[in-house]
This record gives structure tokens, C-alpha cells and sequence, in this order.
């Protein structure tokens, strides 16, 4: 047991740091959980009740109507109507019932009710019912309306879904998110490695110089390229006759803008790597191609593995380089840009909403967990060096 | 669809291929240009030198090249763009920087970055060294850090939608199904329509990057605060400081450089955010952030470059010390190396 763990281990404090990290952890897990609960739930349910009550069921009061009196029986003195209130409905269940609308719930389900006139009416909660009087209902009566709280029990669908896979154009957002991610993500970690090698273990003239551009760069903010490079890329386009707003366009921003970053966590990492291995190689004649290749690469693979985790997600969760390089037609929409273009459009629809956000964020999310390791390794690499 | 997806798959394999092929094949032309042979030495060894000169750029060629169209290029673009007017054509002077001062959206939104500045990254390193120092005293810590490291995972736009849930306001009678509203009407209070409540609703929107940060700053603290020396808390411990002195007088100060990161890293986000406002508001109840305003500017009315890149100018020049600091700090690690 380390010094501050059994500090801690004394009594209240130890407790107060469980409480606290479990209120954290709760704070932080509610607000993504209200969107996946609320995607699973009936759209109808979500703007009537709070997402929190859908684990419990809900309970609402329906009002309804007994038989009429021709399908009375007669049971010795008594008149009998029969049936079942919750008729149609699987699963739900009568907690209570009363016949006037100020007291909807005044007889528990089971208990017999005394309702005047030689009446009485027992509901049991599997919604039979027996309405009982001591004289034969008249022909002319209006059948009995009375009310009860029914309980639902929980309630999922996939229906929300499969309305935003295939109605609001999330499917071919996510095609397009794709197309878009995957080169940019595995371009700049080629060109970058080749960059981070060559800083690292080539001598040339102005090397210093340009590991603090690259270092100065990290920091430029995005915003300073987008009028330049718009212009650029309208020029390019009319030049070659072509639309200025395409994938390769894309790729190439997300590669330059994920770039500085990229080379210097590989440098720094590859220029870690053991010296021996590689002069040894090179004076066993291998080429700096070569070495690259066979050697730094194969080695790197943590630090590779840690900017690939880095960029997918950046890119993935972009909505500014893609709403101006891409454009925001239907054909080109990445997934946060529908996502956006329905908190406008569809504003209050929360079924399509929460359906679109979960879609969103489930990729990013399961890269996540899956590679957290190498996320956490990576950032470690990148910002404490030198803290 | 399939066909979309096969077509896809097609763009994208190509697009690595090709690059793949410049490295290989520029590298290999290289060594056919100057080939070295058994037979003529003094030839052989011009051209390993002459090699030896040209394949760094080979090396660097692409990612330099990237940099510069992508990076170095725009900034002195912007700067000059920022004296032309909106086509940028017509040279203007300073006007587009009178017009900044006297423009009361401008006036907003370097106030509203001011209060983003001034909040987030501070809540964020304050959250993110307590919940550290909590999760690294307790069995189930790795399973709570992994739970607030997660937003880190939510693209901006998608916790725009799961926080606009939250605050999410129904009117009259109605049942309220944002979280917020139901928590205050549960405690006597009266629900409000929480994003359009003037200056409050910054703080409701830093809220979301808050969440979202949180998680990056307690990883890196986090590993600093493991390499705390054992002895010099054991020492503090024997001499009867208590938990908030441990803290203060011993953990803090021992993580101080791994703040200073924390926080500027964080800082340089929160100048570029975007997406957040965009989403949440589009600028709407004086929300109105330098980012946003620049990209509102880029296209309003058929666009105004002048306007937008004086904006962006401001943004890089809040951006500039920050700038100063990483790479002389770079290059003091590099002497060190």
C-alpha cells in the first residue's frame, strides 16, 4: 500500500472520494445516456415523458367504456356485465380505477367498488372486469365510462432507426463520412512518417528550422486557411473544368490540416527509437527507403497506431473543413453536417434527433473504447514531454 | 447504395495507393538518376552525396509542400486580404479594422471569447486535476476515468444535440422532457427556455466543451501526477499535512509544467470553437463567438473576404504568443536531447 493510498484509507475521506467520483461519473454518463435511451424509446412517449421514467414503464390514466347493457347475464338476483378493459393490449396492466374523472384512481384493481344504486364494479388487474346490479341495466342506459391508471411496461423499438437510415439521408452521410475519413486518415500518417523520419535520423541543411515551423504550425488556427484555400481550390476547379468542392480536395485539407501534429508526435517518437538499429542497418548497405520501411515503421507502430486513433476522430467529428470544402448538398453531407442540417430542420422531432446523434457518434465512440490504450499512450507522448 | 459503397471503397484504396506509389517510386527513380557502381568510384561516391542531398526533400517534399499551401500560405494571404474590401480587389487600408472597433457584433463576440477564455480552460484543468487525483485513490479509478474521458470521442455537433436535449424547454403546461427544466420544476423552481437567457446562455454552452474536455485534461494530469516522487508525499504525510495541503502545496506545484499544457492546449481550442455555437444557437441571444462571426462573415451575403479575414487575423494574433511559447519550448527540448 503506497503512502497517499492508505492516507486515503482513513475513514470518512476515503469514503467522500468514492461518493464524489461516483457523482462525477454519473454527471458525466447521463447526458449521452438521455440521447440512447430516448432513440430506443416510441416517438410518441419521448415529448409526453421525461427519457428518465422509460426503465420503469409509465403509467397513464385511459378512460374507457364497459359493455353495453344487451350483453348483461343474469346470475340469480344479480345482472352481470363482463369483460376485459385492457382488450388488444398485451402487457399492460390496471393498477386502479374509479368512475368519476376527480378521482380516477379511488379503488384499487382487485377491490370491489360500491357505486350506489345497487351498483358495483370490480376490476382485476389483468383488466377483467364485473360490473354487478341488483336489477337489469335498461336497454336505453349508455354503457359505463370509467377510468383507470393502466401501467405500460417498458417499451424499445428500432423504429426510430430505421426512419433515419433510410429516410433523412443519415445512411448516405455515413457512406460519405467514410469516403471522407479513411484517406484522411491513412495519407497523413504516410507522409507524415516519411517527414518524421527524415527530421529525425537524415542530415540536411535547415532541419532545426524546419521543426519549428512545424511546431509554430500547430497552433495556426484553422480559420486562417479557409479564405486562401477556398480561392485556391475555385481557381483549381475552374481551371480543370471541374467542381472545386470534391474528395481529394477534402482529403488533402484534412491531411495538411492534421499534419504538424502528426510529425511531431512521430518525431518525437522515432526519433527515440535506438540508435544502433539503424546505423547498424545502414552500414549493412540498406538505403533510407529501405530502413523506413523494414525498420522505423514496423517499430513505430504504437505511435502510428495512437495519431491514426487521433486523426479518425478528428476528422470523423469535423463539421467546419467539410461544410467548406465539401459543401452541404445532399450527395456530399458528412454526418455531422446532416446532424446539424436536421437540429434545423427537425428541430423538435427528438426521435430523429436522438436516432441521428446516435449514429453519429457510435463509430467514434467503438473506436474509442476499442483502442483507448494507444489514444491515452498517444496524448501522454505528445504533452507531457517537457511538462 | 452498393454501388455507392464499392465506388467509395474504389476512391479510397486508389487515393492510398497513389500515395504509397510517390514514395516508392521517387525513391527509386532517385537511384536510377544517380546510380552508384562497383566500377567507377570517384562517380559512385558524387552521386551517394548527391543522393544523400536530394532524398530528405524527397522524404519532406509532400509533408513541407502540405504545410505551406495549407498553412504558411493562407496566413500572409489573410493578412493581405484583410486591407482589400469584401471581393478583394479594391485595396482599403484599414478600414475592415475601423469597421471591427465600431461594430457592435464584433464588440460581442471578443467579449463572449473573453468570458470562454476566461472559464473553460480553467474549469477544465481544475476538473480534470481533482478528478485525478480521486480516480488514482480508488480500485474502480480506470473504469470512472474511461466514463469522463469519453466525450473526448462525441463529435462537437453531436454533444450540441445530446446538451440541447438537457436544456431542451416545453412550454405551458406541458411535461418537461429536458433533464434541466425537470430537475428545477422538481425543486419549486420555474423551467426556462435555457439557451436564449442573454449572457447566462455562454455559460450554458461552455458547459458542453467543459464535458468534453474535462477528459483530456485529467489523462494528461493524470501521468504527470504519477510521476510524483513517493517519498516526497510519504514525507508530507509524516509531517502531518493533511489531504487539501498534500494537494495544494505538494501536487500542484510538482504538475505545474503539465498545466501550463493542459491549459494552453485548451485555450487554442476554445479560440477555434465553432461548432458549438453553430449548432447550439448559430450566433443567436449575443452568443456571437470570433469564430463563428468570421465564418458568418466568409459567406453573408455572397461573402465578404475583408471583413472575415480581419477576423481571422484576430483569432491568429490571440493564437501568437501561445505560439512563441511552444517553440521555444520545443527547442529548449531539443538541446536537451
Amino acid at each position: 500500500m503506497t503512502a497517499i493510498g492508505s492516507y486515503f484509507k482513513i475513514g470518512p475521506a476515503r469514503l467522500f472520494v468514492h461518493a464524489a467520483v461516483l457523482l462525477i461519473v454519473i454527471i458525466w454518463l447521463i447526458p449521452t445516456l438521455g440521447i440512447f435511451v430516448s432513440a430506443l424509446r416510441d416517438k410518441d412517449q419521448i415529448v409526453v415523458s421525461g427519457w428518465w421514467t422509460a426503465f420503469v414503464g409509465s403509467t397513464q390514466t385511459a378512460a374507457v367504456r364497459l359493455g353495453t347493457p344487451d350483453q348483461q347475464k343474469q346470475e340469480g338476483a344479480t345482472y352481470v356485465i363482463s369483460g376485459n378493459v385492457l382488450e388488444g393490449q398485451t402487457g399492460r396492466a390496471v393498477k386502479a380505477f374509479g368512475n368519476r374523472i376527480q378521482q380516477p384512481a379511488a379503488y384499487k384493481a382487485g377491490e370491489t367498488a360500491d357505486l350506489g344504486d345497487g351498483e358495483t364494479l370490480q376490476i382485476n388487474s389483468d383488466g377483467s372486469y364485473r360490473y354487478v346490479k341488483n336489477a337489469a341495466f335498461s336497454p336505453d342506459e349508455r354503457p359505463k365510462r370509467i377510468y383507470a391508471s393502466v401501467s405500460a411496461p417498458p417499451e424499445f423499438t428500432m423504429a426510430n432507426y430505421k426512419t433515419v437510415l433510410t429516410g433523412e439521408g443519415i445512411g448516405q452521410s455515413f457512406i460519405n463520412s467514410l469516403t471522407v475519413t479513411i484517406p484522411a486518415t491513412i495519407i497523413p500518417i504516410l507522409i507524415a512518417a516519411f517527414a518524421a523520419y527524415a527530421l529525425s535520423w537524415m542530415e540536411f541543411p535547415g532541419r532545426g528550422l524546419l521543426i519549428a515551423l512545424v511546431v509554430g504550425l500547430i497552433v495556426v488556427p484553422l480559420q486562417m486557411s479557409l479564405i486562401p484555400l477556398l480561392r485556391l481550390y475555385n481557381e483549381i476547379g475552374n481551371l480543370l473544368g471541374q467542381p472545386s468542392k470534391t474528395y481529394p480536395g477534402i482529403w488533402l485539407a484534412h491531411t495538411a490540416f492534421g499534419m504538424p501534429l502528426a510529425i511531431y508526435l512521430l518525431r518525437a517518437y522515432i526519433a527515440g527509437l535506438p540508435k544502433e538499429i539503424i546505423e547498424s542497418a545502414r552500414v549493412d548497405g540498406a538505403s533510407d527507403f529501405e530502413i523506413f520501411v523494414r525498420i522505423v515503421l514496423p517499430l513505430s507502430f504504437p505511435a502510428l497506431a495512437s495519431f491514426a486513433i487521433f486523426q479518425f476522430l478528428w476528422v470523423w467529428n469535423d463539421l467546419l473543413v467539410a461544410m467548406v470544402f465539401l459543401g452541404t448538398d445532399k450527395d456530399h453531407l458528412v454526418l455531422t453536417g446532416s446532424l446539424n442540417a436536421l437540429l434545423g430542420s427537425r428541430g423538435g422531432n427528438w426521435e430523429i434527433l436522438t436516432a441521428s446523434a446516435f449514429v453519429t457518434i457510435i463509430v467514434p465512440l467503438l473506436v474509442f473504447f476499442g483502442l483507448q490504450r494507444y489514444l491515452v499512450r498517444g496524448l501522454l507522448a505528445g504533452s507531457v514531454k517537457g511538462g | 447504395m452498393l454501388s455507392q459503397i464499392v465506388s467509395a471503397l474504389g476512391v479510397v484504396v486508389g487515393a492510398v495507393i497513389a500515395c504509397s506509389a510517390y514514395f516508392y517510386f521517387s525513391n527509386k527513380i532517385l537511384d536510377l538518376a544517380l546510380p552508384v557502381k562497383d566500377g567507377d568510384i570517384r562517380a559512385a561516391s558524387r552521386n551517394l552525396n548527391r543522393r544523400a542531398l536530394v532524398r530528405p526533400w524527397l522524404f519532406i517534399g509532400p509533408a513541407l509542400f502540405l504545410l505551406i499551401v495549407y498553412l504558411v500560405y493562407p496566413v500572409v494571404a489573410t493578412f493581405i486580404l484583410s486591407f482589400y474590401d469584401r471581393t478583394g480587389l479594391q485595396f482599403v487600408g484599414l478600414a475592415n479594422y475601423k469597421w471591427a472597433i465600431g461594430d457592435r457584433e464584433f464588440r460581442q463576440s471578443i467579449f463572449n471569447n473573453i468570458l470562454w477564455l476566461a472559464v473553460v480552460p480553467a474549469a477544465c484543468t481544475f476538473f480534470g486535476l481533482v478528478i485525478a487525483v480521486m480516480t488514482d485513490r480508488i480500485w474502480w479509478g480506470n473504469i470512472a476515468k474511461s466514463i469522463v474521458f469519453m466525450p473526448m470521442a462525441i463529435s462537437f455537433v453531436g454533444a450540441s444535440v445530446i446538451w440541447k436535449f438537457i436544456y431542451e424547454y416545453r412550454g405551458g403546461n406541458d411535461v418537461q422532457i429536458g433533464l434541466l427544466n425537470a430537475i428545477v420544476q422538481t425543486f419549486g423552481g420555474t423551467p426556462e427556455v435555457w439557451i436564449s437567457i442573454p449572457f447566462w446562455n455562454n455559460f450554458f454552452l461552455m458547459i458542453i466543451l467543459i464535458w468534453i474536455q474535462t477528459g483530456f485534461a485529467m489523462v494528461i494530469l493524470s501521468a504527470a501526477l504519477r510521476g510524483i516522487p513517493e517519498e516526497t508525499i510519504e514525507a508530507a504525510v509524516i509531517d502531518g499535512a493533511n489531504g487539501w495541503q498534500i494537494f495544494w502545496r505538494i501536487m500542484v506545484p510538482q504538475v505545474w509544467g503539465s498545466i501550463a499544457v493542459v491549459w494552453t492546449t485548451i485555450t487554442i481550442l476554445v479560440l477555434k470553437v465553432f461548432d458549438i455555437v453553430l449548432t447550439m444557437t448559430n450566433g443567436q441571444w449575443q452568443t456571437m463567438v470570433l469564430a463563428n462571426l468570421m465564418f458568418d462573415w466568409m459567406f453573408r451575403g455572397g461573402g465578404d473576404s475583408g471583413r472575415s479575414a480581419v477576423i481571422a487575423i484576430i483569432i491568429m494574433l490571440a493564437v501568437t504568443p501561445i505560439m512563441v511559447w511552444n517553440v521555444r519550448r520545443a527547442n529548449r527540448e531539443l538541446k536537451g536531447h
